[in-house]
């Protein structure tokens, strides 16, 4: 993510913040200022200090059995619009493919049997959505460092975007992206299983990303592509995903 | 003589003169420029956490005990806007463990300047950030600003002898006696008056280390529990509050709390003279009139 901070934007901002702090209810002020660069160079410092406080690369507490959460509400889309993901369904994705491609030396294109039968791991996780709940399941997929080592990153990678079966509107299909440090932790796998059966479709069959120090949104459910690009301004509106071109944090940390 | 020694004082937090008049009117350096600047951003820092805090309550207005929580667990606090199936009528609704309060008007459902009723815990007019993505962005911001102006705070008050000399109670202050007749003073609405109006009172001073060391601490730290990414690197968070849920209600009731101590802090200035007590807190000065001689 390219966040970049002007001396004089974060005066401004600094100045402006003083000065209407109680009229604020949204990031524009008044007189064209935006409280923008402000908003933004927070970001950056909780993504810098998390990344400080993770760099030893520590794994998310996992749960046992017995604390996985009696439901575990699917949140966003439940079942994708339109015929094309109708007839997956109804052939238990029989004809599903994943594909990696991008900035990788051997494009991979995967059916579901496939993936299962790469080296899988099983944890059981807390989900916390940023509206404020969570819940704890059990994820049982295949960690995204193994398929990018399979694909063969070049050296120009540096984000991985998966792109999904969900159309949000039209045209536009949920996206998200995460960076290497996050894809390379062994505790982020590309799920198809939950809770010791299939991943359901309201929780995104076939296959949906567990990116487990980050919250809901990051998750993406219903991954069917695996790009892998060196920056993410050409995609989409350029913010690195669909909830982030509607002004969400790209780093969701917390 | 003595009056142009005292005069010559130039110490913070000292005397730094006395009027020369006959009205017994001495004018005490009382708050650091140090104090001074760190209140007043913490001021700022405090009420936007809040603002955006209550729009990040609205997006989830339900808090639970444990690890998990979400809609259909049983929750120890819920606030939530419905219509009345017999009236017809919006109602709000705060449900307190097994209890419902009617709350309609203040929380749950709030009406605008127009009347018009609208639905969400807290009302609009109470909260910063237009959307949840902006409250987070807010709320993240302000929460960095704080830590940081805290930690200034902390750092100055440590080693420049704030805490010690200002925030210590004195041995005498910790009799049972004593503070017994400072309560009943407060009760009274009696404040100190000459010498005695240069230090804090005894529960002011334990208000204001519980609020520094106590309450403030916990707002950090349950806010670092509700972190994915912190709680992956100091998972011993979930076992210091109880897990991700009991941490947002503990972060909760802690600005509850904060609350009414800014409350009962503003009420006391009101009570104690508010424009000496902003004098003091905004160029540092403060006047005490003495009775008889001194």
């Amino acid at each position: 993510m390219s966040l970049t901070i002007t001396r004089r934007g974060l005066l401004i901002a600094g100045a402006a913040t003083a000065g209407s702090t109680l009229l604020a209810g949204c990031d524009k002020l008044p007189e064209g200022l935006s409280m923008r660069p402000l908003l933004d160079f927070g970001q950056l410092l909780s993504l810098r200090a998390h990344r400080l406080l993770l760099a030893a690369q520590p794994l998310v507490r996992e749960y046992t059995l017995a604390d996985i959460s009696p439901d575990f509400p699917p949140n966003g889309t439940e079942m994708p619009d339109g015929i094309a993901y109708f007839e997956l369904m109804s052939t238990q994705f029989a004809n599903w493919r994943l594909v990696v491609d991008g900035l990788v030396r051997k494009k991979l294109s995967l059916s579901l049997d496939e993936i299962k039968q790469m080296p899988a791991r099983t944890q059981i996780t807390q989900h916390s959505c940023d509206e404020g709940w969570s819940a704890i399941g059990q994820w049982t997929g295949i960690p995204l460092v193994h398929l990018l080592q399979m694909a063969e990153l070049t050296p120009e990678a540096r984000y991985i975007v998966f792109h999904c079966l969900d159309e949000m509107t039209e045209g536009e299909f949920y996206y998200e992206s995460i960076d290497l440090f996050d894809a390379f932790h062994p505790q982020t796998i590309l799920a198809y299983g939950m809770n010791g059966k299939e991943l359901p479709v309201q929780h995104g069959a076939p296959l949906r990303l567990r990116v487990e120090r980050q919250i809901g949104y990051k998750n993406a459910k219903y991954v069917t592509r695996i790009e892998v690009v060196d920056r993410l301004n050409p995609i989409g509106d350029g913010k690195g995903g669909f909830w982030e071109d509607r002004g969400y944090q790209w780093y969701a940390g917390l | 003589m003595a009056l142009s020694e005292q005069n010559a004082v130039g110490a913070l937090d000292t005397a730094v003169g006395v009027q020369a008049a006959p009205m017994q009117r001495e004018v005490v350096y009382r708050h650091s420029a140090m104090v001074r600047a760190t209140h007043w951003i913490n001021v700022l820092c405090l009420t936007l956490l809040l603002m955006s805090g209550l729009k990040l309550f609205n997006v989830h207005p339900a808090l639970y005990w444990g690890n998990y929580g979400y809609r259909g667990v049983p929750t120890l606090l819920a606030i939530d806007g419905m219509i009345d199936p017999e009236t017809g009528q919006p109602v709000g609704v705060t449900r307190i463990g097994d209890h419902d309060f009617d709350t309609t008007g203040i929380l749950g459902v709030t009406y605008d300047s127009d009347g018009r009723p609208r639905r969400g815990a807290f009302p609009v007019w109470a909260t910063l950030g237009d959307g949840l993505a902006l409250a987070r962005d807010w709320h993240f911001l302000m929460a960095w600003a704080f830590v940081i102006n805290g930690a200034i705070y902390l750092l100055f008050g440590l080693f420049s002898g704030h805490f010690r000399r200002d925030l210590t109670p004195a041995a005498g202050q910790l009799r049972p006696r004593h503070i017994l007749s400072d309560i009943w003073d407060h009760v009274r609405l009696r404040r100190p008056r000459g010498d005695a109006a240069k230090r804090y009172n005894v529960l002011q001073k334990l208000t204001y280390l519980a609020v520094i060391f106590m309450l403030l601490p916990v707002m950090v730290l349950t806010g670092l529990t509700m972190s994915p990414a912190v709680t992956a690197a100091f998972p011993f968070l979930f076992d210091l509050f109880g897990g991700r849920q009991s941490a947002r209600t503990i972060h909760f009731i802690t600005a509850n709390l904060l609350v009414l101590f800014v409350l009962v802090h503003v009420i006391e200035v009101m009570l104690s003279g508010v424009f000496n007590l902003m004098r003091s807190m905004i160029t540092g000065r403060y006047v005490i009139k003495r009775e008889g001689t001194s």
